[in-house]
């Protein structure tokens, strides 16, 4: 791989310098190094157990790494706990179960964090979470409880609950694994239209269609590594390695 | 449906109470075999004999009054002559009072009294769902207080009284109420501490504590709080022997209701601590807006369990002299022209504390069924 396609051209929203980390004895991440720009669309993908959630989990400290350095926005995340509380601000997740709060209504979701964390006042919380239910498209079920809505309708709430704290970046675990094939779309969509916006993302995603459509940058991880990164045409007309050419087999395969 | 025309004609034709009313349950579910059908029989036999047989006891050959001589004595000779016949009510008549407030003042009765109708009160409006903000905190400060006065007194013109003298029903609700009501934040903090991997020290001290309380007997933690609490103390520094006994029964509860949390806490997918942690929010927010409100609904059944263990559990301070409900009724039995007459005492204690149990129950079983309506998975 070349190092030159790890280099974004713009100034950085996250940058992991030689990150390892260990479960116990298994080493899953092995000097993993990614600089993402402000604005850049990484996909990440890889085999099953590559490390790609731990990776990105890494980044919201969900998972706390071992060595090397990760720095997101600006701040060092360190074990300093404020540091830490002024990263998760900027950074939205969502993940593959979706962990909407069940006990709240859609609405409540989306305005818990803006009103404990940002310290909004509720009214302002309110309209604007309905602003962003409106831009996934869900607007009419906010007074629903998440039980009541499908997979799709309730990862589209996710992600309007993650983009409620105005978040510099967002990333995302495999958002779309869970869903029946007929939902996936209406999620993309939703991701497509928020990259078109200038987002900062990082999805972890199997998805080629979306990767080609809106990644500026394909990194695929294979045993807590990143053995090949590139642009998404490249990466998947000219893989390099064995194992990249192994996984989109397969992957296609699977399609 | 298309289900419907495919039932055979005769069987649409039979009257529909033989298909689903009471006497087809009673025919496929009691009368189904030979051995059913005898067992059946059997116990309604049984069953019909021991009700007849309360009635025959309880309310044909019951002796209600007795009659009094000159000096306002009551004579129990009718008690007597009926006893193992029928049962003798006139004794409760006699010494109700006594059963519900203990040696308090006869005649300033009606502020225990007032006390238990506060204590319904609260639980009535702490029960319901549309109270529950912050101001239900502000109504129990201002209610207690109100109870601490009255039973009390020594202002608005009430004489004082001291706590020896309080008894019966209104003690019993004291240890109950502040127990439970106590006993439950300390349960939150210690199952919360028992989970906390960050610090190591407050998680050991919550499992000790837990391991500790649940090792020993309730009666043993009374003797101690009653008896050697006391001689570990500074003179002049001992808390009196309701508090100490109150202060036993709190920890006692938290430490059964601290499990039954951590039960809860553990029943929740890890993803809602890490959707909490990823919006940012702090230890408590999290805990305090997305876990415990959940964790708390999954064990409402075992939780209610363990209050109305408590609840019942307060009659042990009869050991160590607190003259609660029990104690109120044992000492009544004492008196010497109504000695024997045990059973009509504690029929009488059972249904008061059936009806307290009885509506915790019950309304457990409500906020279930309400919560999972809301609430859908
Ligand atoms: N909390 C944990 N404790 C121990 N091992 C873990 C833990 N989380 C993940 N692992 C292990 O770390 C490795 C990497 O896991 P990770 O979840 O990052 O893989 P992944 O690339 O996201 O895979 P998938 O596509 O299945 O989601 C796997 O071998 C997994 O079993
Ligand atoms: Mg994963």
């Amino acid at each position: 791989m070349s190092q030159a396609a790890l280099q974004p051209d713009t100034q950085p929203a996250i940058v992991l310098d030689k990150v390892n980390k260990w479960f116990g004895a298994l080493h899953v991440l092995r000097d993993v190094t990614l600089t993402v720009g402000q604005g850049e669309r990484v996909v990440v993908c890889g085999p099953s157990g590559s490390g790609k959630s731990t990776m990105i989990r890494c980044i919201n400290r969900l998972e706390s790494h071992q060595e090397g350095r990760i720095v997101v926005d600006g701040t060092e995340l360190t074990d300093d706990l404020r540091a830490l509380d002024t990263i998760r601000r900027e950074v939205g997740m969502v993940f593959q179960s979706f962990n909407l709060f069940p006990h709240l209504t859609i609405l409540e979701n989306c305005t818990l964090a803006p009103i404990w964390v940002r310290k909004m006042p509720k009214a302002e919380a309110e309209e604007l979470a309905m602003d962003y239910l409106k831009r996934v498209k869900i607007p009419e079920q906010a007074k629903k409880y998440p039980g009541q809505l499908s997979g799709g309708q309730q990862q589209r709430v996710a992600i309007a609950r993650a983009l409620c704290m105005r978040p510099k970046i967002m990333l995302f675990d495999e958002p779309t694994s869970a869903l029946d094939p007929e939902m996936i779309k209406e999620v993309l969509d939703v991701m497509i239209e928020l990259a078109e916006s200038g987002m900062t993302m990082v999805c972890v995603t199997h998805e080629m269609g979306f990767a080609r459509q809106v990644a500026d940058r394909v990194v695929f991880m294979d045993r807590g590594e990143i053995v090949e990164a590139g642009k998404p045409i490249e990466m998947f007309e000219n893989p390099q390695t064995d194992r990249l050419k192994l996984f989109l087999s397969q992957i296609l395969r699977g399609h | 449906m298309s289900a419907t025309t495919h039932i055979p004609t005769e069987a649409r034709e039979r009257p529909p109470i033989l298909v689903a009313g009471p006497i087809a349950w009673a025919r496929d579910n009691l009368f189904n075999s030979w051995l059913s059908t005898a067992v059946t029989l059997a116990l309604i036999y049984l069953i019909v004999r021991g009700i007849a047989g309360f009635l025959d006891w309880g309310v044909l050959h019951a002796v209600w009054t007795v009659p009094a001589d000159a000096k306002g004595q009551l004579d129990p000779t009718a008690c007597r002559d009926a006893k193992g016949i029928g049962a003798c009510w006139a004794f409760i008549g006699d010494k109700w009072r006594f059963i519900l407030f203990g040696r308090y003042p006869y005649d300033d009765q009606w502020r225990p009294a007032i006390c238990v109708v506060l204590f319904i009160g609260l639980f009535v409006v702490s029960a319901m769902r549309r109270f529950w903000r912050k101001e239900l905190g502000y109504i129990w400060l201002g209610t207690l207080v109100v109870i601490g006065i009255l039973m009390w007194g020594g202002i608005l013109g009430m004489p004082f009284v001291q706590q020896d003298s309080w008894g019966g029903l209104p003690m019993t609700l004291i240890l109950a109420t502040f127990g439970l009501a106590l006993a439950f934040p300390l349960a939150v903090l210690v199952a919360l501490g028992r989970r906390s991997t960050g610090l190591p020290a407050v998680r050991y001290l919550c499992v000790a504590y837990v391991e500790l309380i649940r090792g020993v007997p309730l009666i043993s933690v009374l003797f101690m709080a009653s008896v050697m609490f006391p001689l570990f103390m500074p003179v002049g520094l001992n808390p009196d022997k309701l508090l100490r006994a109150q202060l036993g029964i709190i920890l006692f509860g938290a430490a059964y209701l601290a499990e039954v949390i951590r039960g809860g806490l553990q029943a929740l997918p890890k993803g809602q601590y890490e959707a909490a942690d990823a919006l940012g929010l702090t230890y408590w927010q999290k805990m305090g807006q997305i876990i415990l409100p959940q964790a708390l609904r999954l064990v409402i059944p075992p939780m209610v369990n363990t209050f109305i263990g408590s609840f019942k559990d307060t009659s042990l301070v009869l050991i160590i002299g607190i003259f609660d409900l029990l104690t109120t009724g044992k000492v009544a039995l004492a008196e010497p022209i109504w000695q024997g007459y045990s059973t009509e005492v504690y029929i009488v204690l059972a249904v008061i504390y059936f009806i307290f149990c009885y509506a915790m129950s019950r309304y457990s079983r409500g906020l279930e069924t309400e919560f999972s309506r809301t609430a859908r998975r």
